[in-house]
């Protein structure tokens, strides 16, 4: 059987894509298009919309000031944070959350894909209240 | 809680195959005992590299993912006790429940080399318990928690002052990524559906 011996072309264009690849996120490798509900698989390892867990609650996000669903036990910069979450706040934290509010709980690194992080958003301003 | 689609509907034939695929597994599915995390903590304390502002926020994101592992714990409890699990099932659940609990252990102890206070488990969890109706569900239920699991360690890696504890945290990634997999490979779906996790 002949091995498979991939052009020389091949091979240099293989050459170009990981050193491209290297140079941005795995994130960007991906979604040119996401849905939010996908995109929130990456929270429920802390975050339900129903109910508090390691993380709070998300239904009802949209217009809550930040820090101040019942019973959650916030950081102290969460619950002085004075932020109300709408698009604008939501997409800025979720870009980088530790950067965005030092001292925060949500050890999490950011959705940096705008795509994925405009459906998250999206997605998380759509649900309904909490019943 | 989203849960993901079962391709495969459970029948008496796939619930078979389901128990043979872990029960294969519980006897070859590697132990959690690789995490280094504690020989790297070793040294934090007298580290001159180490500033008490990275160690606080080193411990507040080992506690986060504390409060995620205890979670986990009482879920997999909850899913051993629910009755619903054939006996193969719930050897592996057991098996990663246990890999869970060292989870959890290194991580407290952690938190309290670095001088903060470790979270304890909650008095109770509200989990989802009317929605566990067969043992594909618990399945999927406990594949959601695991590819959470993934993505949250997956987010907090970049996150931490000291190497030692990105790297141990990416160890346990490994171990969350194992079990989604198996758990996924148990639901008739693809056990690797990507060749990168997010």
């Amino acid at each position: 059987m002949t091995p498979f011996l991939p052009h020389r072309a091949v091979r240099a264009d293989a050459a170009i894509l990981v050193a491209a690849l290297a140079q941005f996120p795995v994130t960007e490798v991906r979604a040119q298009s996401a849905d939010g509900a996908s995109v929130y698989d990456r929270c429920v390892a802390c975050h339900a919309l129903a109910r508090n867990r390691t993380g709070p609650r998300h239904c009802g996000l949209a217009g809550r000031r930040a820090g101040s669903v019942p019973g959650f036990p916030y950081s102290t910069a969460m619950r002085a944070s004075g932020i109300i979450w709408d698009r604008r706040t939501l997409d800025t934290f979720l870009a980088a959350p530790t950067r965005f509010l030092p001292g925060t709980s949500m050890g999490y690194d950011g959705i940096k894909n705008p795509t994925e992080r405009k459906a998250l958003v999206d997605w998380l301003m759509s649900r309904p209240p909490c019943g | 809680m989203t849960i993901e689609t079962v391709t495969h509907p459970a029948t008496p034939e796939t619930a078979a195959s389901r128990r043979g695929f872990l029960s294969g597994l519980v006897r070859t599915v590697l132990s959690g005992t690789a995490v280094a995390i504690l020989a790297g903590c070793e040294t934090l304390a007298s580290s001159g590299a180490a500033n008490a502002d990275t160690m606080a926020d080193d411990a507040r994101i080992l506690n986060t993912a504390l409060g995620a592992e205890l979670e986990a714990i009482a879920a997999y409890q909850v899913g051993a006790e629910s009755g619903l699990l054939s006996k193969g099932v719930l050897d592996v659940a057991v098996k990663f429940q246990g890999h869970h609990k060292e989870h959890a252990d290194v991580l407290s102890k952690t938190v309290t080399k670095l001088g903060g206070v470790p979270v304890g488990p909650l008095a109770s969890y509200d989990f989802p318990v009317d929605k566990l109706k067969s043992e594909a569900d618990v399945l999927k239920f406990a594949a959601g928690l695991e590819k959470g699991a993934v993505s949250a360690y997956l987010g907090a890696v970049p996150l931490f002052g000291n190497r030692d504890l990105a790297k141990a945290a990416a160890s346990i990634l490994g171990d969350e990524a194992m079990h989604w997999a198996v758990l996924r490979g148990a639901l008739g779906l693809d056990p690797v559906p990507g060749a990168f996790v997010s």
